[in-house]
């Protein structure tokens, strides 16, 4: 299963949507994420993925975390850093 | 009704263990902020924190009674005492021993839950101590102040996040309004450092790595901070009339919810809560010479509190200065705390800066005051509170 496969039930159920509706292409703020889905999210892939994903709320440029595409992105980048791809 | 006035101010924070002294930690942006000191500090990724260093509790206290309270209550009956010391008032005097005390609190006794819950889950140990209870709850700080100071009038504890502080001492100054109390004990307190409420903030991914940098372009988070700041508020012709120092005058007070997000603030209510203070105080905008900022460090509350301030303020607003790069973010502590850094600052008619200011966002605004303490001539100012739950208060306080 590829890391978009996986992420999409967790962005899913976050949103109260149907996992069929989403894609890499989908926007989380158009999609309806509101101020705590995002970390919350990162605390679901976390927890998925036995990673630690460098997440700052002040200092993350907003748009680098626009998309689900984004989100498994973030999630390769942590899994090659922290050995586990 | 009644005027309010402040007799006495006491302080216990990351930058001394007094009001002057804490005082003179802001004033001069000589930031408290340190390597983390707390048990299982290992297991976070934070480092840092402004913590109160060198506080022995069993020096300043009974030690008796000392040993019967968490850290939040200690720093509380510290603070109190010191402020009833420069009020003028003794334990004997009616107007104490009728004294109602309000204390702000955000979560209470973190230290002892975590090293209580450490001891039955961590070590599996198969009792806690008879205290626990009796020293986590949240009104222990105000009850610990009454029975330290033998004030036998209304008493308890007002939790409203990182506005708790603001929202007791708004309180007891409209119970010295009213004419229900003649003098109350009012303030903030915190001691949460722990390895468990570090990882709760963590998990909110607002924490700074290295330091706190509000309104400045690199900013990078907040810093978790502990303390206590206590007032003693009393009848305006009460304390004229026993010839006491009058330190400054609660003008008005401003309080609402944003009715919104959980987490996230609203300008809108912010601004609102402050033109209530105005409101409150009969005071135009244009009156208000200083205003002691919430300034957590977060790129939220920078944006959020800036458009909140050029909302009401206008284009050019009153300088603005957050003391959290000095005292970190002591959260129920806080607006406390911060109240005690704004009758100071009008006493001593100086504009304390934004430490650690380094890179001033011009695109905010507001002059931050980023170079240090600033000579000034004002009469009034603000200052602001703006807690996770939506929950805004604000404090206009007067020079005397």
């Amino acid at each position: 299963m590829t890391t978009l496969e996986t992420i999409i039930p967790i962005v899913a159920k976050q949103l109260g949507l149907n996992p069929a509706d989403i894609g890499a292409n989908t926007n989380l703020e158009e999609a309806g994420y509101e101020s705590l889905d995002v970390i919350e999210t990162i605390f679901a892939l976390e927890e998925e993925f036995g990673i630690d994903i460098n997440f700052n709320a002040n200092t993350q440029d907003t748009g680098s975390l626009a998309t689900v595409g984004d989100l498994a992105a973030i999630i390769d980048e942590t899994l090659a850093k922290q050995g586990k791809a | 009704m009644k005027r309010v006035a402040i007799t006495g101010v006491g302080a216990v924070s990351p930058a001394g263990l007094d009001a002057v002294s804490t005082w003179q930690g802001v004033r001069d942006g000589i930031s408290a902020i340190a390597p983390l000191d707390c048990p299982r500090a290992d297991r976070l990724n934070v480092t840092i924190a402004a913590q109160v260093r060198d506080f022995n509790a069993a020096d300043l206290l009974p030690p008796k009674r000392a040993a019967m309270m968490d850290r939040f209550s200690q720093f509380a009956v510290v603070a109190a005492r010191e402020a009833l010391a420069q009020s003028g008032l003794d334990r004997a005097h009616p107007a104490v021993q009728q004294a109602a005390v309000i204390v702000g609190i955000g979560v209470g006794g973190l230290i002892t839950l975590d090293d209580a819950f450490f001891n039955l889950y961590g070590l599996d140990k198969p009792r806690s101590h008879p205290l626990t209870i009796p020293k986590l709850m949240c009104n222990a700080a105000p009850s610990q102040v009454s029975m330290d100071l033998g004030a036998h009038g209304i008493t308890f504890a007002v939790a409203s996040a990182c506005a708790s502080g603001t929202h007791a001492i708004g309180t007891a100054a409209q119970l010295i309004r009213s004419g229900a109390s003649p003098v109350v004990f009012a303030g903030g307190s915190e001691a949460c450092i722990t390895a468990g409420t570090l990882h709760g903030w963590e998990a909110l991914r607002v924490l700074a790595p290295d330091t706190c940098r509000p309104f400045s372009r690199n900013r990078a988070g907040l810093v978790l901070g502990e303390g206590s700041g206590m007032m003693v508020l009393e009848d305006w012709d009460h304390a004229q009339a026993r010839g006491a120092t009058i330190l400054a005058e609660v003008l008005g007070f401003g309080a609402n919810a944003d009715a919104g997000d959980l987490t996230s603030p609203d300008p809108e209510g912010a601004r609102a809560a402050m033109d209530l203070a105005l409101r409150d105080a009969c005071l135009s905008p244009h009156q208000i010479g200083y205003i002691n900022a919430h300034g957590t460090g977060t790129a939220m509350n920078d944006r959020v509190e800036s458009d909140a301030i050029r909302a009401l303020f206008g284009a050019d607003p009153p300088p603005v200065s957050s003391s959290k790069a000095v005292l970190g973010h002591g959260l129920g502590a806080a607006g406390a705390l911060e109240a005690v850094v704004t009758v100071m600052a009008l006493a001593n008619q100086i504009i304390p800066p934004t430490a650690n200011c380094i890179e001033p966002d011009t695109d905010l605004g507001i002059d931050m005051v980023p170079e240090g303490p600033r000579n000034a001539e004002f009469t009034a100012a603000i200052s602001n509170s703006f807690a996770f739950g939506g929950l805004n208060a604000v404090l206009a306080l007067g020079r005397t």
